[in-house]
């Protein structure tokens, strides 16, 4: 829904969230939106989101919500709400 | 063995026995492990305080007797809900009644090491003695990776056991160590505290031991891309939920029948021999009906609990939950409910006990006492004498039996208010949860038989042995109230049926009848309806045949000419229309079952939730019941 606000340190312009790759897409991530509550931030870098850890988007629910995406050889589902927080950089883009 | 005590007390502390740990993310094989140690030996209950099931076992190695606890499944030590809070306090030695284990087995999915090196990390710094169990080796071969176990060994300074859960493998040389965790190497320097000095930590480590991490599972690729098709996928779950609905609904009632005659037999049998009137009725109808009660849910959970561990441990469940997630998130649950909220259509108990799947407290109560709302099978029995005796047979609407819409109507109330009672007790009492929802989706895999076999065997014992004496208790105390006092004289000479309408009418379940008939009297219902509701307590089916015996109805079982022509002290028919819609409504909302609500009170490991549904339940059902009556009334039925 939101982008992601400028001020993002060091890549910003090509930064976004989780939420906005589509199926088939490949990220870097970057880490977790500052605004993200440190327990949550912490535990989606404990299930592999974290800084330079490579995502694939695989695929959506039929309803567009959650998603499937692979991390650290596991495929995880995550809903909008928590794939917004998470910032990454479209492999494409670098 | 004291297999008969509650582990939540002290009793798993038996002096002297050693006790280790299984410590793991959710899917390590880490209960797989665990069921191969123990064997079926284990003992389950609740962690003080929560809502968690704790389960604990024994294995010998050289006649040395070793407690092993599989601890819950988690991510890491840093916990974020109440659930997850277990595993820390446990492993620091914090609960007051239960001691620090002596070692920790640590079990991580070698095809997700990468993940779960930070786990390691964090136990290690635990300093107690720890060995590292590898699972899944062979899948890791299979897709392109490798590992070098020794070299892992020497960068941990740890022993590292490679086993594969499924095949029992690996599990001998697991057990052997057990014995000797003293002298277990520990690593010379603890790894580094912080997220990503461990990261850090972790990668060196892998490094270290060669480590190539296995490609994606193309079998698992191959399989999602029908089974998670948007469209395609939607078709197969809903035929694999409507074949498990049958299942549940079709497949057990052949076995509860059989256990129902057997025991008819047994009652039969203890009728002919036993001269003392109480003492028989006592024996014949309150200890084996009792028993019959609890016994008639067995096969029910037993396959319940067979279908779940075959689709948990295949890995379909989490493909079902992400698909049915959207769906559930508007009631403010999550994907994983549905199901324990589609078995609740068949009977709320096997319903209840499927929430254990839900990782959140918060959503694992809220289920639980919503879950009675859907219309459980024993509703059946009651809507089909009230449909009964409200719409003639022959009647139709738009070209359908009016019968027939009306048991829809009951069907489709029961489970839209159970997903409205959720949104509501989700955004009231139950709100505000952290977790966030991550579910992991696990490659398809084989169970084992054990595992499944584990499932079925401690879903079954702890229903016996908990709620079993509860619901046994219950009946026996509905028995006394609906039988005594003793009525002999008075009812020497009258035939069987005039009799037992007799004794039931001047029991105490009768004072209970009058006592709270002005609590009823709003929607109708006369002091003989209420003491049907009384005895309903003990199951809802047996609303039919109390009605029955009351109405002195020559076939207690199908009670309805009798009920149609009763009348009350003024020779008004009662059950008349409005009456009866009462009665329905009543019956859609009230939990009306005893056996749910010791179910429960086990579940949630407390009263106040058990109190909490059957008081709001309760609430409802007269509120809806009195409206209902009152518009029947107002269109002039």
């Amino acid at each position: 829904m939101c982008t992601r606000p400028k001020g993002a340190h060091d890549h910003s312009g090509s930064v976004i969230v989780l939420a906005q790759l589509t199926p088939g897409q490949r990220a870097t991530v970057v880490g977790t939106i500052p605004r993200a509550n440190p327990g949550v931030a912490n535990r989606l870098g404990q299930l592999g989101f974290r800084a330079t850890a490579h995502v694939d988007v695989i695929r959506r629910a039929p309803f567009g919500d959650p998603t499937i995406y692979r991390v650290q050889d596991t495929e995880l589902c995550l809903r909008r709400r928590e794939a917004q927080l998470i910032e990454v950089v479209p492999e494409a883009d670098r | 063995m004291t297999a008969c005590h509650d582990v939540a007390a002290t009793s798993v502390a038996v002096a002297g026995i050693r006790r280790v740990a299984l410590v793991g993310s959710p899917n390590a094989g880490k209960t797989s492990v665990f069921n191969h140690l123990t064997g079926l030996r284990a003992k389950t209950g609740n962690y003080p305080g929560v809502t968690v099931g704790r389960s604990v076992g024994t294995t010998r190695v050289d006649g040395v007797t070793i407690a092993v606890e599989d601890l819950p499944g988690t991510y890491s030590l840093d916990p974020i809900s109440p659930d997850e809070q277990v595993v820390t306090d446990l492993l620091a030695g914090e609960y007051a009644d239960i001691d620090r284990p002596d070692a920790v087995v640590l079990v991580a999915d070698v095809t997700t090491l990468r993940r779960s090196i930070m786990l390691v990390g964090q136990v290690l710094r635990l300093d107690l003695p720890c060995l590292l169990a590898l699972t899944m080796g062979d899948e890791l071969t299979s897709r392109g990776g490798r590992i070098d176990v020794e070299a892992l060994s020497t960068a941990l300074g740890i022993p590292v056991v490679a086993v594969v859960a499924h095949r029992g493998s690996g599990i001998n040389t697991l057990r052997a160590q057990l014995a000797s965790f003293d002298r277990w190497p520990r690593p010379p320097i603890l790894p580094p505290p912080g997220q990503e000095e461990i990261g850090a930590w972790g990668q060196s480590v892998l490094d270290a031991a060669d480590y190539v991490a296995p490609q994606p599972d193309q079998r698992t690729r191959r399989i999602d891309r029908v089974l998670l098709h948007p469209l395609w996928g939607t078709v197969i779950f809903f035929a694999v939920m409507f074949y498990f609905f049958q299942v549940l609904f079709t497949a057990a009632a052949p076995l509860r029948d059989g256990i129902a005659h057997g025991l008819t037999w047994l009652g039969g049998q203890v009728a002919h021999h036993v001269g003392n009137p109480v003492l028989r009725g006592l024996l014949s109808q309150g200890i084996i009906g009792g028993v019959g009660t609890v016994l008639q849910f067995i096969p029910q959970i037993v396959l319940l609990f067979c279908l779940l561990a075959f689709l948990e441990n295949v890995g379909y469940m989490s493909r079902a939950a992400f698909l049915m997630d959207r769906v559930m998130a508007k009631t403010g649950l999550e994907g994983r409910a549905f199901v324990a909220m589609l078995s609740s259509y068949a009977c709320a108990i096997p319903g209840i006990m499927a929430t254990r799947t839900l990782p959140s407290s918060r959503d694992r109560i809220a289920t639980i006492v919503t879950a009675p709302l859907m219309t459980c099978s024993a509703r059946l029995p009651v809507y089909t004498l009230l449909v009964g005796l409200l719409i003639a047979p022959r009647t139709h609407w738009w070209g359908f039996s009016a019968q027939g819409v009306t048991m829809f109507l009951l069907y489709l109330a029961g489970g839209i208010s159970a997903l409205i009672a959720a949104l509501v007790v989700k955004s009231t009492v139950l709100r505000g949860d952290l977790l966030p929802f991550t579910m992991e989706l696990p490659p398809y895999r084989l169970p084992s038989p054990q595992t499944m076999l584990a499932a079925m065997w401690s879903a079954a014992s702890m229903f016996l042995r908990k709620a079993g004496t509860i619901i046994l208790g219950t009946s026996l105390v509905l028995w006394a109230l609906l039988n005594l006092p003793v009525q002999e004289a008075q009812t020497h000479g009258l035939s069987g049926t005039d009799a037992t309408a007799y004794v039931m009418n001047h029991s105490y379940a009768a004072d209970v009848g009058r006592a709270v008939e002005p609590v009823f009297s709003p929607l109708g219902f006369d002091w003989r309806t209420d003491i049907a509701l009384v005895g309903s307590l003990s199951a809802r089916e047996v609303f039919v045949s109390t009605l029955g015996q009351v109405a002195a109805a020559t076939h207690p079982e199908d009670p309805r000419d009798a009920l149609t022509t009763m009348t009350d002290d003024h020779s008004h028919r009662v059950f008349s229309a409005p009456m009866v819609i009462a009665l329905m409504t009543y019956f859609v909302f009230a939990l009306q079952c005893m056996s749910t609500i010791a179910v429960m009170r086990r579940e949630t490991n407390s009263w106040r939730w058990p109190a909490f549904a059957f008081t709001y339940m309760f609430g409802l059902a007269w509120v809806m019941a009195f409206v209902a009556r009152s518009i029947a009334i107002g269109l002039g039925a």
